[in-house]
Order: structure tokens, then C-alpha cells, then sequence
């Protein structure tokens, strides 16, 4: 692994005694060549563990801290950047419940089938909306069941599961390589994309993942590469057999502006055209029976193309799309956009350009390396810059998860299912971004009036218990107010919940509400009181942010 | 006596914040906020195609250019085909619900319209028609938020308003903009007690300025959009606009986009004091079983045309005040592609219904379908700057004079469009 992130620093004046500080911070920066460099290294104070915890993770649990202090920074970001080392039986065991999960795709087709023809030639004429004819579905069958039992398993493995950085990467992933569950068959390969093509490689070389999103049926389907086709291709057999098909230029756009280069890339109208050419027979064999990756020759355009000035010649086949996948992965915006949306979603909505231009050349030198370009992240002077803790507003999956674990909450997958719903009504419905850029990665997509009541109701209701299958730590982390020392309560669930990093005025707020009981409640004073701060910790503007 | 402005200015948000707004200070925000002329804007998400929302059938290029999704021609008495307009246009059949509105001229289309920046990227589309600066993505705000900045200032909080989770890009910059999912939704109905929704209420209130970090140089946008939602949620229980049925046998269809209208009419009958509302609707990027007469894009026009007609119907003369204008980021390509869908053109159609409309009429230069007239040798050419609509609707229905505050860097030469009284 290479030293360039360090020098790239060096050289420049105004980093310089950031990183003499942290060089000198580092100590006895010992085995680990490429991550010790630049960052505080085991010195980080409980206030940095935090930090990093609320960002490379779905929020600290409370015993966090301390365990990431007393194992040391490195050692804990080496074990989440290589999760298969990390047990986690308990939350695989708690998923097994989910029947659909780990099916196959024949068989989600088969056991999960579609309206019949008749009801499908209603949806085609407009006559029933789509989503009327799903409703007329016995319900312990209906497709949706699928996506409903994925949005129970985000959720809990978000809660529950030890491989935090790698659900953090798994999220990332599969937004950057959006698929909208609720367009057509994607509801069937949807958990099959996540599971097959983004997982295996969320911590994995860029190249694989961007491969085996193209080859999966779920973004063959997404984006209509399936039936794209050289110009008057006529349809050999099935019902729409003798009908003329032609080019798709949905998957090239989307391949360059989101997936690769970014929409400033340096591509063209001809690239586009170019890179459907070579795309075209990459296809999906049986979609609705036992959906595979095919190539099909005779759907293919053969004649050479042009793309981005590399010449792909005639007759490459199936080898054209991986050629175009080469061209794109090595050309230098590729790296540039990756490493903007990874610094996006780890530092700020606005990331510094320095540490932009270190984490692409990172994916240049690796060769597209996430762990390297992870580490180039979460080693860096800027990830630590005070200016930029709390700079993140939580997106509402985020929050979801970072709540319950903040008061050590274990959930059962009914307990899942309804806090995803909850995210939904904070506006980021899970799987069902419609749109190829999946869910904005920026704070203005999330702070909207809609939005913060549905946090402060979120809130409200989690601490009242009122997700069934949910079980909170928070008796044991802040007993109920004591009436002689009603301090004591809010000063543990701000330890607790904010780690104590808390404005003034929000302490001030909190304050008085301690002294004010309600005379409606019915529940015994002490632990309403405690459960009704305990919201207002959840729902303020900090913990709003990371 | 108290001049009824500077009540409205300084004692309205007092009053407000004492949670017992009366009745006629509600109505007389609404009044006071200008002129009481409401703005709605639709924002057909993923690009409509143009040329089967408005079938230019007088121009035989279209038809040929299209084998399995072309849109019948007009026939008298039959239903299943378009609807002419004016023997050159013809609305497709789905838009059914919006012909009586063409007829009694409070219905107009520009065609050809869209913008002058060649992507044919959803996001940067959007983003481009959304900020009104086409080529400018660092402009922070939106072109509906800066017409807001450019109205005498009003005090309510939902001067602008959208039905959805998140403000959208257009509204970005507006004095109170808000978004809600639903009126039913606004609320903090899991509260306990009291305690908690005041206890909410301070903590937002508390300093929209404060925050954690060292030196804080602009306000917090999570503390600021929380205080306006408390404010907005006063005023919306104050006038009871849950309880606002819709009116004239109105039926809105119960997709999303229907219940944004239903919702938005809701607002506007409150008389909160909206200027400017926005909803949104997906499902257009029809690249692939586009359909024609029926199928697709059908299913979604029709459900377009049904809820602004029931919109129409619902606001009935108050609709004098209203203008309802649809826009997308782009159109799609002149010829079907392989799918018997289309591809991301360039020109699309856009609608404008509502009081002071010059309806009946369709607007704007028709470049043609020819093949050398074609943007790119593909799309529909461009020959309306979507500014040139948008500016024209500024002026005369918010009237605001100054559009380059609304549209910065814009020369705004070339005729106007006429499109409104």
C-alpha cells in the first residue's frame, strides 16, 4: 500500500501543521504503514471516538466508546474494514425469521407469484393502477412481502449487527447503484441485487462492484439494458416474438453520469450511443421463471465502437461491455466522483477538495480499492477537523438506527419492519427510490418541516415504547426521575444520548422541562417524566446530526 | 388605531406564538400577503414526452418517426383518438378531464418549450429548471424562493408551501417555504402531554443561531426550519384546514399526485396566505412500452388531467386567482427507440391553466419534425426558453417586475410569449 495520501499532504503549506500535529499525535505510529500517518492514531480523545463512531457506523451504542478507547482506533477500523472476522450469529439467527430473504430467485417467482394475465392486461390499459392490482393479492403472498421483509432486514442489521462499516458500505453501495423496487420485476431481484451483486463487494475493489451490477438482473431490468438491442433486431420467439427491437440508451447515460465518470465526466451524446452499442444482447435469460445474466449474440451489435476515444473493434461480443467497464473504471473522473460521494457521505455535504483529490488518487493507485480509499477517509486530518463534527444531518435511516442504539435498543424484525416504516415517513422510503440517483446524500433533502415532526413523532413514540418487539436499555441507562435530584436523569441521557456535546441553550430548554409534570399522565410520574426527555434528547437539533 | 399592516407585521407571529390565533388575523394574513394570486407549479418528474401529452398530428414527421406509440389523430366522435385543439395540436385522450378548460380559454400550452442547456441528465435537468439558471449549478436557490424574495414580504409561514417529504429545489430561498407530507400528518399527535410539543417547540425556538461548532457562520438550518414548522403548525390548527372538504363534488384520484392537489386546494381555501405551491409527479421516463392512446404513459396523463380538473373544479372561482403551470425537465426523443419506448430528447410541452390565462391557444414557434430541424438530429429543438413562460407568469400573475432578481443572468430579449392577460 502506498504513502501518497501523507506526501500529497506535505506539499501542501496550509495542511502542513495539521499533519506535523498529527504526526506528532500518532506518536509511535508502529506496524500500520498507510494508516497511521496522518491521523491522532490511539491518542484520539472520547470525543473523537464519537465521532468517528457516529460516522463510519449507524451510531454508538452506549458501551461503544469505551470498547473502541480500550481495543485502540486502529485495531477497530481494521476489524470493521474485514467484517468477516466478526461474529455475527446473533443477527443472522434474528433474520431467519424473514422467509424470504435468502430465497432464490425461482423461487420468490414461484411462491410469490404475480397478478394473472387478465389483471396485468388491466394495468397495461390504465384501467387498474398498479398498485390497486398488488392490493387484490392474498396478502401473505403478494410480491411486496419481499421488499417489506428487506426493509425489516436493513433495519435490524442497521440496529444490531457487529459488521457496522460494512452495512454503512452496503447502504452507500446500493444508492450509488440505485434500483427503484417498486418498477416491474424488481421487486422479485431486488434482494438478490443486494445480496449478490452489492454485498460481496461493498468492501471490495470498485471494478467487481460496478461488474456485477451490470450482469444482475435487477439493473439489467432497472435500467431497460435488458431488452436493448442492435437497431432492427427482430424478436426471435416468446409473445413478442417477430417484433422489432432496437437500442436503450437508459443504462449508458446512467452507467457515465451516476455510476462512473459523474454527469461532468467528459462524456458525450456519441459516447452514450456508443457504450449502448456495446451493451446491447447483455440481457436477462427466463425473467420470470429462473431469472440468469445471458448474452445473446443476435441481440448484440458487432460493429466496432468508439468510446471516450478508445476503439473497441468488431466482433468483441460480450467482451465489449467489459471493455467499456475497463474504459470507465480507469478513466480519471471515475475516481474523482468516487471519491466525492465517498467523502460526501463520511465528512461533509461539501467535502474539502484536498482530501477529495487524496482519496481518487488512492482509487487510482489501488486500483479501486474501498478498504484503501476507507482508510485514506477515516486516517485523514479533515475527518477529525472540529469544524466538521456534527456537519452531517442523519438521513432518517440513519437516525432510526443511531436512536435505538444510543439507548441500547435490540429489535425483532416487527420491531424492524415498523421503525423502516418510520424512515418512510421521514420521507426516505427504503428500496424505493424511484429515480437512478437513489437518495440525496445532503442535508437540504432531509431538513424540511415534513421531515422534523416526523422525528420529534419518531421520537416520542420510540421512548414511550411504543414499537412492539423493541427493548430499550433505558431503564438501566437513566433510571426514572428522582424527584429530589430531577438533574440526575437528564444529565445521564445527555451522557448517554449526545455524549454531553450539547448547546448551552438546548441544556437551558431540557432544564426546565425537568421540573414539569403533566397531571393527564396516568403512568407512574418518574418514568413518563424520564421517557418524555429522553424524547426530547432524540428529537433535538443535535442529535439531528453526526 | 393600529395601521393593519403593522399589526400584521409585528403583532401577527405575537398572537401566533400565543396559540390563539383569531380567525380573522388567519384571513387577513392570507389578504395581506400581496395580491392573494397563488401559484402552483407541477413538476413532472423524469421527462414527459411532449410530442404524445400535445400531438403536434399537423406535422406528418411525427407519426412516421413513431411505429407502435404514435398518437391517433383527431376524428370527430371518436374518444379513443386525440383531441384537436387548433387543426395542427391535439391533446392526447387521456387529457380528457382538461378539454372544457381549453374550450372556455383557461386552458394554454407552449410547445417546443424547455431549456437552452443540451443535458439530458434527469438530475441536472431538474436541478437547471428548478434553480432557473440552466448551465449554473453553484445557484443556491430556486426560482420560485427568489419570486417569493421579490414579493412584499408576507408573515405567514406557508407562503410557499410543497406537498411532499423534502423542500424541493425550486422553493429553496423562500421566505417560510415549508413542505408537508399531508395536513393529517402535520402535527405532533404522539405527544404524551403537552409538555413534550412545548418542550419541542423551545428547543427549536431556542436559537436558530447556536450549534455546536466553534463559530457557527450562518444559521442552522435544522434549528431554523424547526421553529417555522411550529409556527406553521399553529396556524394551520388555528384555521382548522383539516377540516376543508372538497368542494363542488370534486373527486381527486388517490394516487399521490391527486391528494397534493386535493391538499394544496385545501391550503389555498384556508387562506393562510399561500403564494406559491409545488407538487410533483413521477413515472414519465418512458423508455421502454410507452404505449399510445392507452397504456402507460396514458395511465399517467390521465391521472395528471384528472386531478388538475378536480383542482379546477374544487377552487371554482377562486380559481380567478390561480394559475397552475406543469414543467419537465426535458422531453424525449422524436423517434421511438427499440422498446417502443423513447429516449431523453430535448423540448417538451408544457400546460398553464388558471385566472388571466389566455387559454385556447397553443404558444410558442414550431421548430418542426423534420430531420434537419431536429436538435441534434433527434430531439425537438428548443424555440421557448422555459424562462420566457416562467418569467411571463412572474410578472403578470406575482407581479413582479424585475425578473432578472428571479432569473440572474438572463437578458430576457425576444418577444414575450402572451400567454398571460
Amino acid at each position: 500500500m502506498r504513502r501518497s495520501g501523507a506526501l500529497e499532504i506535505l506539499v501542501k503549506p496550509h495542511m502542513l501543521a495539521l499533519t506535523i500535529l498529527a504526526v506528532l499525535l500518532a506518536g509511535c505510529a508502529t506496524t500500520r504503514t498507510d494508516a497511521t500517518i496522518a491521523h491522532p492514531g490511539p491518542r484520539l480523545d472520547d470525543r473523537q471516538i464519537v465521532h468517528l463512531l457516529s460516522r463510519m457506523t449507524f451510531g454508538p451504542r452506549p458501551a461503544d466508546v469505551a470498547r473502541v478507547r480500550a481495543m485502540g482506533v486502529d485495531a477497530y477500523l481494521e476489524t470493521q474494514l474485514f467484517p468477516s472476522q466478526l461474529d455475527d450469529t446473533t443477527t443472522e439467527r434474528a433474520l431467519e425469521s424473514l422467509p424470504t430473504l435468502g430465497l432464490p430467485l425461482a423461487v420468490l417467482l414461484h411462491d410469490y407469484p404475480r397478478p394473472d394475465p387478465a389483471v396485468l392486461a388491466k394495468i397495461r390499459n390504465g384501467e387498474v393502477s398498479r398498485r390497486e392490482a398488488m392490493a387484490m393479492l392474498p396478502p401473505e403472498t403478494r410480491p411486496i412481502r419481499i421488499v417489506t421483509e428487506m426493509q425489516a432486514a436493513k433495519m435490524l442489521r442497521a440496529i444490531e449487527s457487529e459488521r457496522q462499516l460494512e452495512e454503512v458500505m452496503v447502504d452507500f453501495w446500493f444508492n450509488h447503484f440505485n434500483v427503484f423496487a417498486g418498477k416491474g420485476e424488481v421487486r422479485w431481484y431486488v434482494g438478490t441485487y443486494e445480496r449478490e451483486a452489492i454485498r460481496p463487494h461493498a468492501l471490495g475493489r470498485f471494478r467487481d462492484l460496478l461488474a456485477a451490477t451490470a450482469r444482475h438482473p435487477a439493473m439489467l431490468f432497472y435500467l431497460d439494458n435488458w431488452l436493448s438491442a442492435a437497431p432492427d433486431f427482430t424478436i426471435p420467439a416468446g409473445p413478442a416474438r417477430g417484433r422489432k427491437s432496437g437500442l436503450n440508451e437508459n443504462y449508458a447515460r446512467e452507467l457515465m453520469e451516476l455510476h462512473t465518470l459523474g454527469v461532468d465526466g467528459g462524456y458525450t451524446q456519441q459516447d452514450v450511443t456508443e457504450v449502448a452499442r456495446a451493451f446491447t444482447g447483455w440481457t436477462i435469460d427466463r425473467p420470470r421463471v429462473d431469472p440468469q445474466f445471458v448474452f445473446r449474440p443476435r441481440m448484440h451489435d458487432d460493429g466496432e465502437k468508439v468510446v471516450l476515444g478508445h476503439r473497441i473493434p468488431a466482433g468483441g461480443g460480450e467482451t465489449d461491455g467489459e471493455r467499456v467497464i475497463d474504459i470507465l473504471v480507469r478513466h480519471p473522473s471515475t475516481a474523482r466522483f468516487i471519491a466525492t460521494k465517498l467523502a460526501r457521505r463520511f465528512v461533509a455535504d461539501d467535502p474539502p477538495p484536498p482530501l477529495v483529490a487524496r482519496v481518487a488518487s488512492t482509487f487510482t493507485a489501488t486500483d479501486g480499492d474501498i478498504r484503501a480509499m476507507l482508510r485514506t477517509i477515516f486516517t485523514s486530518p479533515e475527518f477529525y477537523a472540529a469544524p466538521l463534527r456534527h456537519a452531517k444531518v442523519k438521513t432518517p435511516f440513519e437516525l432510526v438506527a443511531s436512536a435505538v442504539r444510543a439507548l441500547d435498543g435490540h429489535a425483532d424484525v416487527r420491531a424492524a419492519q415498523q421503525l423502516a416504516r418510520a424512515v418512510g415517513e421521514m420521507g426516505e422510503r427504503l428500496y424505493q427510490a424511484t429515480s437512478p440517483t437513489g437518495h440525496a446524500d445532503r442535508a437540504e433533502a432531509w431538513v424540511s418541516a415534513a421531515s422534523l415532526l416526523a422525528r420529534m413523532n419518531f421520537a416520542l413514540a420510540l421512548s414511550a415504547g411504543r414499537y412492539p418487539g423493541l427493548r430499550l436499555g433505558l431503564d438501566k441507562l437513566a433510571p426514572g426521575v428522582d424527584r429530589s435530584t430531577p438533574r440526575q436523569t437528564l444529565d445521564r441521557l445527555l451522557a448517554v444520548i449526545l455524549h454531553d456535546d450539547v448547546t448551552p441553550e438546548t441544556r437551558a430548554v431540557l432544564t426546565q422541562q425537568v421540573a414539569i409534570t403533566d397531571a393527564n399522565d396516568t403512568r407512574t410520574g418518574s418514568s413518563a417524566d424520564r421517557d418524555r426527555l429522553a424524547a426530547l434528547v432524540l428529537g433535538s437539533p443535535e442529535f439531528q446530526r453526526k | 388605531m393600529i395601521p393593519r399592516r403593522a399589526l400584521l407585521k409585528g403583532g401577527a407571529c405575537a398572537l401566533v406564538a400565543l396559540g390563539s390565533t383569531p380567525r380573522f388575523l388567519v384571513r387577513a394574513a392570507g389578504a395581506a400577503t400581496g395580491t392573494g394570486k397563488v401559484l402552483v407549479a407541477v413538476f413532472q418528474r423524469g421527462a414527459v414526452d411532449g410530442l404524445s401529452m400535445v400531438v403536434p398530428y399537423g406535422d406528418p414527421a411525427c407519426a412516421a418517426a413513431r411505429t407502435s406509440i404514435a398518437i391517433k389523430p383527431p376524428a370527430r366522435g371518436d374518444g379513443e383518438r386525440a383531441i384537436d385543439l387548433d387543426g395542427f395540436f391535439a391533446l392526447h385522450p387521456a387529457l380528457a378531464p382538461l378539454a372544457p378548460l381549453w374550450s372556455e380559454r383557461t386552458l394554454a400550452v407552449v410547445h417546443a418549450c424547455g431549456s437552452p442547456d443540451p443535458t439530458r441528465s434527469h438530475f441536472d435537468a431538474q436541478d437547471y429548471m428548478e434553480s432557473g439558471t440552466p448551465g449554473v449549478k453553484s445557484t443556491p436557490d430556486g426560482w420560485l424562493g427568489r419570486s417569493l424574495q421579490a414579493r412584499p414580504s408576507g408573515t405567514s409561514p406557508f407562503r410557499a408551501v410543497a406537498i411532499g417529504p423534502a423542500l424541493p429545489r425550486a422553493l429553496r430561498g423562500a421566505p417560510g417555504g415549508l413542505a408537508m407530507s399531508s395536513i393529517e400528518r402535520f402535527d405532533i399527535p404522539g405527544a404524551p402531554d403537552t409538555g413534550a410539543r412545548q418542550g419541542f417547540e423551545k428547543l427549536y425556538a431556542a436559537s436558530a443561531r447556536s450549534d455546536r461548532l466553534p463559530a457557527p457562520t450562518a444559521p442552522d438550518p435544522v434549528r431554523a426550519t424547526g421553529k417555522e414548522t411550529f409556527d406553521a403548525l399553529r396556524m394551520l390548527q388555528a384555521a382548522d384546514a383539516s377540516r376543508i372538504a372538497p368542494a363542488n363534488a370534486a373527486t381527486y384520484p388517490s394516487a399521490p399526485f391527486g391528494q397534493a392537489m386535493r391538499q394544496i386546494a385545501q391550503l389555498i381555501r384556508a387562506n393562510i396566505g399561500v403564494e406559491i405551491a409545488f407538487a410533483e409527479m413521477d413515472g414519465w421516463d418512458t423508455h421502454v412500452a410507452q404505449g399510445a392512446e392507452r397504456g402507460q404513459l396514458a395511465a399517467r396523463l390521465g391521472e395528471l388531467a384528472a386531478a388538475l380538473a378536480a383542482f379546477t373544479h374544487d377552487l371554482g372561482d377562486r380559481m380567478a386567482d390561480v394559475v397552475v403551470l406543469t414543467m419537465s425537465e426535458f422531453g424525449r426523443t422524436v423517434a421511438e427507440n427499440g422498446n417502443g419506448g423513447t429516449d431523453h430528447g430535448h423540448a417538451t410541452a408544457m400546460l398553464v391553466l388558471g385566472g388571466g390565462v389566455r387559454g385556447g391557444q397553443v404558444y410558442g414557434r414550431w421548430p418542426g419534425l423534420g430531420r434537419e430541424r431536429l436538435y441534434e438530429g433527434r430531439d425537438l429543438a428548443v424555440t421557448t426558453d422555459f424562462r420566457t413562460l416562467f418569467a411571463e407568469i412572474v410578472t403578470h400573475h406575482l407581479g413582479i417586475r424585475e425578473t432578472s432578481r428571479v432569473f440572474p443572468g438572463w437578458p430576457a430579449t425576444g418577444p414575450a410569449l402572451g400567454v398571460m392577460r
